[in-house]
């Protein structure tokens, strides 16, 4: 009885500012699908426009939801923004896009040459990206892990641009294609007028696999325990006798190749792949971890779907030249209303 | 208490190895020969390209000087300082050029013009007016990009920063499409081309084809900028950017007013950026969206990292060495290095791989810069000293 004349409760102005923090990142979320369903409602009568958008959003999402789990995951255990993991997902893409030419792979190719060969580069395109990830840590990060936070920060920036610019080297400034294997635009089914393309299922069906794994992997195994001790307390998890450099090149080997699997669905879904990719890329998609709460796993994937969304619409009804600064004025929004993001606890630098 | 202070002064840094240049020197005479050989050297040439370079390079270094204030003296990381490039260009292109030919019922806005210009269609400001309008634009702009920084620390200041850049430079690609009246806001990728050149009180108007007034005009504007610079160094404004950047919750403990702090530091940096901007555009001749990527604000980073991070004379020398590189070095000296080497490429396509290797590199090895800030060098210096003691200096 006594204690529960103790607390007096927040006063008006933070419960406002509080409230502010929880509803006002939904409202702004929620602002542009509103106006485009009306819209939809009054031109068409129904809502198959916007399901498409839907449907398109989340499969393009997915990729920016692998993407977004290696920003998340490298931020959880270093506090670091892994400036270059936009560039390791379009070294994933390049990969990809050279692996099918050297297996001779085309649309012509039969069903079970291209199941295997696609599963093969998978493979290869996530080993690349998941070493490639490993060695950025080990040069650029790994030296100055006791220097102020600044330092490793600009190195992430430094190694962006030399690979951005090894893409240049490897495969030219302009867009390369890369051969349609999956018939990405080819309509699978149609559901309530929603088409579903090939392309969809694959993102798809990449993505979900990838993702039980990798949450399994985290909460389950050996490993994945000793990342979330060390993502916790690094300190105290060495004092336990766990390896924390290890435990953090495994961190940066799992980030990549989830990236090297996102470059994969990427060069197949846009059937071009591009060296500036990794940059807008690798922004959008932490974006992405940043809304769902960088750290938080769920919340990348959340992340990824709603910013697939957002990019969706605005490249369908307001023109794509204009996405970038969509999806960027939205991280600038959820800055200032949400830092934590929509599932992320309150982080030490985000508070 | 006496004794501890007698005691103090036995311990002094002995390790200072090599001569030492009297203090003198280094406050006085270093900077004053500088000075003179540059305000001098357009005698001694009537190479136009030369001329044209330095007054660029001078250009960038009043840019660099202006990154330093929010990297190197406030300790926030800056990546989207190209927006303040931008505005300070289209200040020139929107109010000193005939861009909007239907201002006035095509007669015209002049202020402050004489000469041929005073006839002309569009709107038609004083450079020095313009200049004004550019430091105002970019200081607010500046205190913009800082607000929803505030209540963040660290890395997402950078992304925020980033992305504000990013959103800047979309606009001025995709405003091309946007009119008001029957003029579009930018013109893209066209460019706003011809601007008006730059027309002082009691002197000529400037020309295209003799460059060196302009070169003078950019000293005076760099000797200006540096005046500045250090005067908000040691005020108390300065000293508190310095506390923030050192350690912000005791900064704030100690009653330093943090939100006001940060925007002054934003809205400084970004008017020198914007007075920048509008001498390139002028000089240039031309405001075009293309100019305002993200690679630029590495650029300019890249000339702060290599300088030294808060360290004033460092910055500068930073910035004269990657203008050289840039403008001379890469284009006209090294670019052809691969390719006598059997490479299938340019120097010049790979410019930015070498400013990125740049920064991984002075970070690694040397990272207080060439001519390291003293109080920073310390703060390093005691940071290696602690390394095994905490592995992670992340948290506070």
């Amino acid at each position: 009885m006594e204690a529960a004349s103790i607390p007096a409760g927040p006063r008006a102005s933070e419960r406002v500012r509080a409230l502010i923090g929880t509803y006002g990142l939904m409202a702004v979320l929620l602002l542009l699908p509103v106006i485009f369903a009306i819209q939809d409602v009054r031109d068409d009568g129904n809502l198959t426009r916007l399901a498409q958008n839907v449907v398109a959003g989340i499969s393009n999402g997915a990729i920016w939801a692998l993407v977004a789990i290696g920003y998340t995951l490298v931020y959880g255990i270093i506090e670091l923004i892994n400036f270059a993991h936009g560039e390791v997902f379009m070294i994933g893409s390049f990969i990809t896009a050279s692996l099918v030419g050297t297996l001779g792979l085309t649309i012509g190719s039969s069903t079970v040459a291209i199941f295997s060969g696609l599963v093969v580069t998978l493979i290869v395109a996530m080993l690349g990206s998941g070493v490639l990830n490993v060695l950025i840590e080990k040069v650029a990060y790994r030296p100055l892990r006791s220097a102020p936070k600044l330092a490793p920060l600009i190195t992430a920036v430094g190694m962006s641009f030399i690979l951005q610019n090894v893409g240049l080297l490897w495969k030219g400034g302009n867009q390369q294609g890369v051969p349609d294997l999956v018939d990405a635009q080819h309509t699978l089914f149609t559901i309530f007028g929603v088409t579903i393309e090939n392309a969809d299922a694959l993102s798809i069906l990449v993505t979900i696999p990838l993702l039980l794994l990798m949450t399994n992997f985290i909460n389950r195994s050996r490993l994945g325990k000793a990342m979330r001790a060390t993502a916790q307390d690094p300190e105290a998890a060495r004092l336990m006798g766990i390896n924390v450099d290890t435990t953090i090149s495994l961190t940066f080997l799992l980030g990549g190749m989830l990236a090297g699997a996102a470059g994969l669905i990427y060069a197949m879904y846009q059937t071009t792949v591009w060296y500036f990719q990794g940059f807008t890329g690798g922004l959008i998609a932490f974006t992405a971890a940043v809304m769902g709460g960088i750290g938080n796993l769920r919340g990348a994937v959340l992340g990824g779907v709603i910013i697939g969304f957002i990019q969706q619409m605005s490249d369908n009804r307001i023109g794509s030249e204009w996405t970038p600064a969509i999806v960027f004025g939205y991280l600038v929004l959820i800055m200032v209303f949400k830092p934590s993001g929509l599932l992320g606890e309150q982080t030490r630098d985000a508070g | 208490m006496s004794v501890a202070a007698s005691q103090a002064p036995e311990t002094p840094a002995k390790s200072r190895r090599g001569f030492e240049i009297p203090p003198v020197a280094e406050k006085l005479i270093i900077p004053l020969v500088i000075a003179v050989i540059a305000i001098l050297m357009p005698f001694f040439t009537d190479n136009q390209s030369f001329i044209q370079q330095c007054a660029v390079a001078v250009a960038y270094v009043v840019m660099a000087l202006g990154l330093n204030i929010v990297v190197g003296f406030a300790g926030l990381l800056d990546l989207g300082y190209v927006a303040f490039f931008a505005i300070g260009a289209y200040c020139v292109g929107w109010f000193a050029s005939g861009y909007w030919a239907y201002a006035n019922n095509e007669k015209g806005i002049h202020l402050l013009v004489g000469g041929f210009i005073a006839e002309r269609e569009g709107i038609h400001f004083n450079f020095l007016l313009v200049l004004i309008i550019a430091v105002i634009a970019t200081a607010l702009a500046g205190m913009i990009i800082g607000l929803p920084t505030l209540r963040l620390r660290g890395d997402y200041i950078a992304i925020v920063t980033l992305a504000f850049g990013e959103i800047i430079g979309r606009l001025a690609v995709n405003l091309d499409s946007v009119n008001i009246g029957n003029t579009a806001i930018t013109a893209g990728r066209q460019g706003i081309s011809p601007v008006d050149r730059i027309d002082l009180p009691f002197l000529n108007p400037f020309t295209g084809l003799n460059l060196k007034p302009w070169y003078w005009f950019a000293l005076c504007l760099l000797g200006l900028v540096l005046f500045v610079n250090f005067r908000l160094r040691d005020s108390r404004m300065g000293r508190a950017w310095i506390a923030l950047r050192e350690d912000e919750v005791a900064a704030v403990a100690m009653g330093v007013p943090a939100v006001k702090t940060k925007l002054m530091a934003y809205a400084s940096g970004a008017s020198f950026g914007g007075i920048s901007g509008a001498f390139l555009a002028s000089l240039l001749n031309t405001v075009n969206a293309d100019q305002f990527q993200f690679s630029f604000s590495i650029l300019v980073l890249a000339m702060i990292i290599l300088g030294g991070l808060g360290s004033i004379w460092g910055v500068v020398l930073g910035a004269v060495t990657l203008s050289i590189l840039n403008n001379y070095l890469i284009p006209d000296v090294i670019n052809t290095v691969p390719a006598d080497l059997g490479l299938s490429f340019d120097m010049t396509q790979i410019t930015f791989a070498v400013y990125g290797f740049l920064l991984v590199i002075m970070m690694i090895l040397r990272p207080q810069g060439l001519l390291p800030e003293r109080r920073h060098k310390m703060e390093l210096a005691e940071h290696a000293d602690t390394s095994d003691e905490t592995l992670y200096t992340a948290r506070a």
